[in-house]
């Protein structure tokens, strides 16, 4: 950045940890794994339209030890931004300012988007597919 | 300063912003919609599985899945290059280089979405 001698404001390494900081930083980070999902789902979409070769090396992939870990990440992130963009939706809608409320839904957003992945997988594993 | 007024002062009558909430409430928008198209999207993918090509041809040719598929992923490029053009604001200094990189966000992410669509409506009206 270019030095115009301006003050700076407080930078990340000044504050105390607090956990609507952890979800205002996961949901950016997130949101650009998801990017990379969304890849993965046009991949899937123009393998199916282009016939069946294409769509078992798709399957290949993602049946593969490195395509169920990335599932695995993006299932999470996909959770966690879910939750917590419901959470940011009710915020814009005026719910939820006090501080002991943003602190319990950031808590809320974590802990739902693990147990929905939780469930996912062990559902997953119940039909078989790992 | 010059100019005594406050802010607000200044603003008034000065007509309404126009477009200039539509960044916000357009990533607002797609993300009321993928809301209820995530979750289809995986309830959808969940009752798949074991599914051969046939069968993962043949479900998502049903109208509705084709409907909701390219609603999904329309939405979804929308909003996903609407929040890569906060990150690349936020993090991208060197002007020329925010600007590219946002301007090749942007058409990748309408490529993506038509590539998409496309895939949907091959596979929709094959039979």
């Amino acid at each position: 950045m270019a030095q115009s001698g301006r003050p700076l404001s407080p930078h990340l390494g000044i504050y105390r940890w607090q956990v609507q900081m952890v979800t205002s930083i996961l949901h950016r980070a997130t949101g650009i794994a998801l990017v990379a999902g969304a890849l993965l789902v046009l991949w899937g979409l123009t393998a199916l339209a282009a016939g069946p070769d294409a769509w078992s090396c798709f399957t290949g992939f993602t049946g593969s030890v490195f395509g169920l870990i990335l599932l695995l990440g993006w299932t999470w992130a996909l959770m966690f931004h879910l939750c917590n963009g419901v959470r940011h939706l009710l915020q814009d809608a005026g719910m939820g300012y006090e501080i002991p409320q943003f602190v319990r839904s950031s808590w809320l957003a974590v802990v739902v988007s693990l147990l929905l992945t939780v469930a996912i997988w062990a559902y997953l594993m119940a039909g078989g597919v790992l | 300063m010059s100019d005594l007024r406050n802010p607000l002062q200044r603003a008034r009558g000065l007509g309404s912003a126009k477009s200039g909430v539509g960044h916000w409430w357009m990533q607002r928008m797609t993300a009321v919609a993928l809301v209820v198209l995530s979750i289809w999207f995986v309830l959808t993918l969940l009752s798949m599985l074991h599914a051969d090509f046939a069968t993962a041809h043949a479900m998502l040719a049903k109208p509705w899945n084709a409907v909701l598929m390219i609603a999904f992923t329309t939405s979804m490029f929308w909003h996903a290059q609407l929040g890569l053009q906060v990150v690349i604001e936020d993090y991208v200094h060197t002007r020329w280089l925010e600007v590219s990189l946002m301007v090749l966000v942007k058409l990748l992410a309408v490529l993506f979405a038509l590539a998409c669509a496309l895939a949907v409506l091959r596979v929709a009206l094959a039979g």
